[in-house]
């Protein structure tokens, strides 16, 4: 120590920190500054046009209670994130649970069933589009069986179900893959005990397999519900937040508000109240996982 | 299983796998239809006459040959850029002690729980004042350097950290230095990792939506997805047919490598640190 100053320890301080400093430095400069950054637009009146910027304090928050309209927004991104959350998971779960059966095909449904995340989200979002039409191919098919479809994404109650069955379809391989990966974590031997002991199949599924792969639960519907408070492009394609301002989510009336009204410091408004939305959801999920989550790995 | 439960979910498959499956059939077939094809009602499933007029007109209307070059050598670039940032970090987080690690780990990962839209606005006038606006630089550095490179630095740490030490420690008796041991020993032995890392980040910014449409005006600059919406008429309606095409020139490439290779996507992606 006396004789030498590069010590282990000192070499491996150094090299810790090299080795960080890229992700550390790009953190700082493209999530804390702008978080910072946030905040502050947020205490001010920002109009892009006149080019002004003044301190307002809290008028923003003042505007933002009394704003009719971010009700509205808030109560689509409940009816979307939830609706969402729910069909994806049970979905999801469904699938894995029927693809973990000892049966021929399975790894050709799993391709299937996965295929659609990998296709390029506004290709897919156009399809749908195209087949939610009118005189589209959804309606074309329910008409070979008789009934006479409504136009979806026109339809104040079938815009937003349409806009949830389109996403979830796109991404619940991911869940699915996942949650199979679990299910085959589970020791085969529990069945076989419970199997000898006379419980159901229900009986095991509820007792067993829920219970063995609810950190995977946990972990999904964390990862489920801060994407869903993301969706963009899905509502950007498929009906621009209509009809009316049914399908306005949070993040679309954030992007309405500061790239179409040029309402910048609004809009940082309600970035924080996005954030703050996200923060507690993930916070709620992590305490609550002490009352249901079996075991921590 | 008895063979009525075998049937029973047999059927259940197939007739959940109609909605994963129909929507890319329709997307390729359709584009494949002469323009007044593509309307009739009731539709057929399958192209009577093969036209591939609506492939030519994507080209004609955009410069649309270099906006898929765009959103390739973005997505290349940030791939490349993302697995050289996130297994370095994950490396030093599983492997090195050092003072300060599990402060700054925790630091980094408040970036998980920040999406993307709540940042766009000052983002966007950060780069305004550099001057890269409508430049492809926003598209660039952020991935690589900012909160979605977050979750591949995560899962390598994850992954390091599961990797036996045994191989390290005979390196350093060797003299090896810290560099070297990382690039030498625990990279090649992070392939699976590096593999699901590189799938979803090349996903991640294939489908970007908002950033493009938020950086970036001209139409040489556009990336494939802010293109595909790009084909509208003269009243903002949608040009079916050459939207079809050009999603289908946007998917396609991807679904065929993903079908070769869907066990080591799906698998690598199972396995690798996402479990928690």
């Amino acid at each position: 120590m006396s004789t030498r100053f590069w010590t282990g320890s000192r070499r491996d301080t150094l090299a810790g920190y090299l080795f960080i400093a890229p992700q550390l430095i790009g953190s700082v400069l493209f999530v804390f500054v702008p978080l910072g950054l946030v905040f502050w637009y947020s205490l001010h009146e920002w109009n892009v046009l006149a080019d002004t910027f003044t301190f307002v304090g809290g008028e923003n928050y003042q505007a933002l209670a009394d704003d009719p309209k971010l009700a509205d927004a808030l109560v689509a991104t409940g009816f979307f994130s939830a609706g969402l959350v729910v069909l994806n998971l049970s979905l999801a779960l469904l699938l894995a649970v029927l693809l973990n059966q000892r049966l021929r095909g399975t790894v050709f449904f799993r391709t299937v069933f996965f295929s659609p995340v990998v296709v390029s989200l506004v290709a897919w979002t156009i399809v749908w589009s195209f087949l939610l039409q009118d005189n589209g191919g959804i309606n074309g098919l329910l008409e070979l069986v008789g009934v006479d479809g409504p136009n979806w994404l026109r339809g104040e109650g079938t815009a937003m179900l349409a806009v949830i069955v389109v996403q979830v379809v796109k991404n619940v391989g991911l869940n699915m893959v996942l949650f199979l990966a679990a299910l085959q974590g589970v020791p085969a031997n529990l069945y076989e005990a419970a199997t000898v002991d006379g419980a159901t199949r229900r009986r095991q599924f509820l007792s067993i397999t829920v219970p063995m792969i609810s950190p995977t639960i946990l972990l999904t519907s964390i990862i489920t519900v801060v994407g869903s408070l993301q969706v963009f492009a899905q509502i950007a394609v498929l009906t621009q937040g209509g009809p009316g301002t049914s399908t306005t989510v949070l993040v679309y009336y954030l992007y309405q508000q500061a790239f179409q009204f040029h309402h910048f410091g609004y809009g940082a408004t309600l970035s924080v109240l996005l954030f703050a939305i996200v923060l507690l959801l993930t916070l709620v999920q992590w305490r609550m996982r002490r009352k249901w989550v079996f075991h921590e790995s | 299983m008895s063979r009525r439960a075998k049937t029973a979910v047999y059927g259940v498959l197939c007739l959940l796998a109609l909605p994963f499956l129909f929507p890319t059939w329709w997307m390729v077939t359709s584009s494949l239809k002469p323009v007044n094809d593509v309307f009739a009602f009731p539709p057929s499933l399958w192209p009577t006459d093969v036209s591939f007029d609506a492939y030519a007109k994507a080209f004609e209307l955009q410069p649309f040959a270099r906006q898929y070059f765009n959103s390739m050598y973005i997505a290349a670039l940030v791939t490349i850029g993302t697995l050289a940032v996130s297994s370095l970090a994950g490396y030093a987080f599983a492997r090195i002690r050092f003072k300060g690690a599990n402060f700054w780990f925790v630091v980094i990962l408040v970036g998980l729980l920040i999406p993307s839209e709540v940042t766009i606005v000052p983002l966007f006038k950060m780069f305004d004042a550099w001057g890269m606006v409508d430049t492809h630089w926003p598209l660039i550095l952020v991935p690589i350097l900012g909160a979605p490179s977050v979750l591949a630095t995560f899962i390598m740490r994850q992954f390091f950290l599961a990797l036996p030490g045994e191989l390290e420690e005979a390196a350093k008796v060797d003299g090896l230095g810290r560099f070297a041991i990382f690039r030498l020993i625990a990279l090649p032995l992070a392939r699976p990792a590096l593999g699901a890392v590189a799938i979803f980040t090349f996903l991640h910014s294939w489908n970007l939506y908002l950033e493009p449409i938020v950086f970036l005006s001209s139409s040489e600059m556009f990336t494939l997805p802010q293109a595909l919406t790009q084909f509208v008429d003269a009243y903002g309606g949608p040009m079916w047919d050459i939207q079809l095409s050009a999603a289908s020139l946007t998917a396609l490439p991807v679904l065929v490598v993903f079908v070769i290779a869907q066990r080591q996507f799906i698998e690598g992606l199972a396995h690798t640190g996402l479990k928690g």
